[in-house]
């Protein structure tokens, strides 16, 4: 019962979607009203339909109702409460319904908010956003039909993943997702914009939040998909430069480029066209990536024809872009910039470079990350290109950026003087130089950390003289000082939120430079009562127990870490067998630290618990890139409360 | 105006463009059936290597971290070293995917497992992961 009546929801759903889509348009075009309401309650009505496809989808997971396929594939009798909720979205056919749920959301604030302070351009912004919800409502009717019945029916399901059984997996889909969907809304007043003809800066202003919000959940959702291929993956990093993290960093790539160029079009009424051309470009990659790793096509070109998947996703993909590029060559000659370049060395011209080497750094995860297929395709021999390469390229992208987050922010508009570049960067140049020669002088090796910390002095540094300026100006007219500073925050909060977001950057730039420089590593096998040495830590393996879980069996290690003083601590790393998989699954056990992680694998062990063999990771600043996602979070909150000038 | 931006445009394209060209040409790994690889390794040159475990190949020494095994597509066979614990989905008579370079002794050097996930549908509670039971039992016994 309740699939059939997910199912038929489904199927309203998508029906009202697409007439959505089509009357929005339709009354945009004729200017009739009352073909846009009719359009307002359809998206309302779909919301309410894809909210219950969500929840009947829920509710078959926790009734265990294993006449569903999907959730006879994603759980058992034995899945723990929590994570059959989780389960709802652990796999490809939930997470589409978690999609079209946000994106029905997002929709619903769509009308609420713009209805009224968006007139010309509403009506096309409705329709592009049913358009698409409509393409996903698609997705999970034909290709990925989530309510699917199976028979005969299963006495048990198979069990969700294992890697899956974990807190991450509530919060990283959601703010990915949140962060993907979210691009749906600038996106589609670009397209509003290009219909109705008005490009000027309408439709920039009116998203400003929007964009914010939904960079500021893919960064997250990015943030803490490290987080959980650190805790959970066992192979003690964060990032891998997978095809499925490829695919989630391309959009924050143009996305972030986007966040600043539209600062270029609000001020100097420059880079129209561009910015049109980011905001398709960011919402493609999000498609794309979602093709790319659904599809099986990463595995090889011809496992993406034996799903249907791959073919919607490509075809609308085709759709979107087609349609997008027939609307700006029709609008060609109202994208000149009204604005043009004065000098070489000006705000614009350093935000032109930064948007340069995000797109730069968009095109070649991009190119990598297709490179085997185009190897495969053109020349018959697959060849991939690994991290190494990803590294490699960008690294010096990254640099330069981290050095324009400096720039930037504090450079004049139009030409900067002399007298101007002198006053605002002397002094952090110094900084910078002064903490290079330190960090080398106390032995910071390699060459690379030692550029990269000295880069993060020196934009700290222009930020410090920013900030320390701007409230002696205040000072000057009276305030007092802690004062000063939290009025200038609040007052500039757009500009002040930005440098908060940028320092969260540098402090996650230094996690990452830390744990690349100078993180060590062994594995040994000890046998009881041993210990092995790294970087200071002594660790002993005490011996393995095993244990019965609810729904699998757990051999755990324990093992005595101690650095010097004090009687250590004990980590206990464990393999997990599930009897659903073919394999165990390790279990990592770590201590964090400001300065350094003390990680440990389980690897292979000896049955009766004599000897087991472990990988012991001394990782370094790790901890600081999880700090630097909550300085971030501060930064974004900062920018986005209304902004409380006094006014002129 | 125009042509400083030009020419700084064209800079970094080139600079982007021979920073692509040499990443791909000193990450490029290929990838290679044992067949193939028996058909010429090249000795140096990063490969990834696709095969299936054959049974009774592993041969682990846990103090030593060596690990060798032969990986077969059932036309050729190469044999492999490795250097640490066998990792979780690794195991006899199942795929694996190595990273690493041929060595002129005669054997192909990994630096990286890749054991392949199976994707397909195990039925739930099947014990055929062999003696999990039995070492629960073992394990038991010997903390007790």
């Amino acid at each position: 019962m309740i699939p059939e009546l997910g199912a038929g929801a489904l199927a309203v759903a998508l029906a009202l979607a697409v007439y959505g889509a089509a009357a929005a348009a339709v009354g945009g075009r004729t200017g009739r009203t009352s073909l846009v309401e009719s359009a307002q309650h359809a998206a309302l009505g779909a919301f309410v339909l894809v909210t219950a496809c969500l929840l009947l989808l829920a509710y078959a997971f926790l009734s265990f109702d294993f006449s569903v396929r999907y959730v006879a594939s994603n759980t058992n009798l034995g899945t723990p409460f929590y994570y059959r909720l989780t389960a709802v979205w652990g796999a490809l056919e939930g997470s589409i319904v978690l999609w079209a749920w946000m994106l029905s959301v997002y929709t619903l604030i769509v009308v609420l908010r713009h209805r009224t302070n968006a007139r010309e351009l509403y009506p096309w912004v409705l329709s592009v956003m049913l358009g698409i919800l409509a393409f996903f409502l698609l997705v999970m009717t034909v290709p990925a039909p989530v309510f699917q019945r199976l028979a005969p029916v299963p006495a048990d399901g198979r069990g969700l993943n294992p890697l899956l059984e974990d807190s991450g997996m509530i919060t990283h889909p959601v703010a990915l997702y949140l962060g993907f969907t979210g691009f749906t809304v600038p996106f589609a007043f670009a397209i509003a914009a290009l219909v109705t003809g008005r490009v000027g800066d309408a439709w920039i202003t009116t998203t400003r939040r929007w964009t914010i919000t939904a960079w500021y959940f893919l960064s997250l959702g990015l943030l803490i998909g490290g987080w959980w291929s650190y805790h959970v993956l066992g192979w003690g990093g964060y990032w891998a430069w997978d095809p499925v993290e490829n695919a989630a960093f391309m959009p924050w790539l143009t996305g972030t480029a986007f966040l600043h160029s539209v600062m270029i079009q609000e001020r100097r009424r420059m880079l129209r066209l561009w910015n049109l051309a980011l905001v398709i470009m960011t919402f493609s990659l999000t498609l794309f990536g979602t093709f790319l790793t659904r599809s099986g096509v990463i595995a090889s070109v011809h496992a993406f024809t034996q799903g249907s998947i791959g073919v919607f996703f490509l075809s609308f993909l085709a759709l979107v872009l087609l349609l997008a590029l027939a609307l700006l060559a029709w609008r060609w000659d109202t994208l000149g910039a009204q604005g043009e370049l004065d000098s070489v060395v000006s705000r614009e011209s350093a935000f032109l470079l930064n948007n340069v080497l995000l797109v730069a750094a968009a095109f070649t995860v991009f190119f990598g990350t297709v490179f085997p297929l185009l190897s495969e395709a053109v020349r018959g021999v697959k060849v991939s290109v690994g991290a190494p390469f990803f590294n490699q390229v960008n690294v010096p992208l990254f640099l330069g950026l981290i050095f324009l987050m400096g720039v930037g922010p504090l450079i004049a508009w139009r030409r900067a003087s002399v007298e101007s570049l002198k006053r605002n960067f002397l002094a952090p140049i110094a900084v910078g130089v002064a903490a290079a020669a330190v960090f080398r002088l106390l032995g910071v090796r390699p060459t690379l950390a030692v550029l990269t910390l000295a880069l993060t002095v020196f934009v700290a540094a222009t930020i410090t003289v920013d900030v320390i300026r701007a409230t002696r100006a205040r000072v000057r007219t009276g305030e007092r000082f802690p004062g000063a500073l939290g009025s200038l925050l609040l007052r500039h909060n757009r500009r002040y939120g930005g440098f908060v977001v940028h320092l969260g950057i540098l402090v996650v730039a230094l996690g990452v430079t830390g744990s690349q420089a100078w993180s060590v590593q062994t594995e040994t096998t000890l046998r009881r009562g041993e210990h092995t040495d790294l970087a200071g830590y002594r660790v002993r393996f005490d011996g393995l127990a095993a244990s019965e879980e609810s729904n699998h069996f757990k051999v755990t290690g324990s093992f005595t870490v101690a650095n010097g003083r004090g009687a250590g601590t004990v980590l206990q790393p464990a393999k997990k067998f599930y009897p659903q998989e073919q394999s165990p699954i390790a279990y990592v056990d770590y201590r964090l630290g400001l300065r350094e992680d003390v990680y440990l694998v389980l690897g292979d062990f000896a049955r009766d618990g004599s000897q087991a063999t472990v990988r012991l990771q001394v990782n370094r600043l790790v901890s600081w890139i999880w700090i630097g996602g909550l300085i971030l979070t501060l930064g974004t909150v900062l920018a986005l409360v209304p902004e409380r000038r006094r006014p002129a | 105006m125009k042509p400083k931006f030009l020419v700084g445009g064209v800079v970094i394209a080139v600079a982007l463009a021979y920073m692509i060209y040499a990443g791909v040409t000193q990450s490029a790994v290929y990838f290679v059936t044992p067949s193939e690889l028996g058909g010429g390794p090249v000795a140096g040159k990063a490969y990834r290597l696709g095969g299936m475990v054959e049974s009774g190949s592993v041969r682990w020494e846990p103090r030593t971290l060596s690990l060798t095994f032969a990986l077969s597509d059932g036309k050729a066979t190469v044999p492999v070293r490795h250097k640490g614990a066998p990792p979780d989905l690794f195991g006899e008579g199942r795929g694996a995917v190595v990273e690493g370079s041929w060595s002129p002794e005669g054997y192909f050097r990994a630096t990286h497992i890749m054991a392949k996930h199976s994707e397909e549908y195990k039925a739930p509670h099947d014990t055929s992961q062999a003696g999990v039971k039995e070492l629960m039992r073992t394990l038991s016994g010997s903390e007790k």
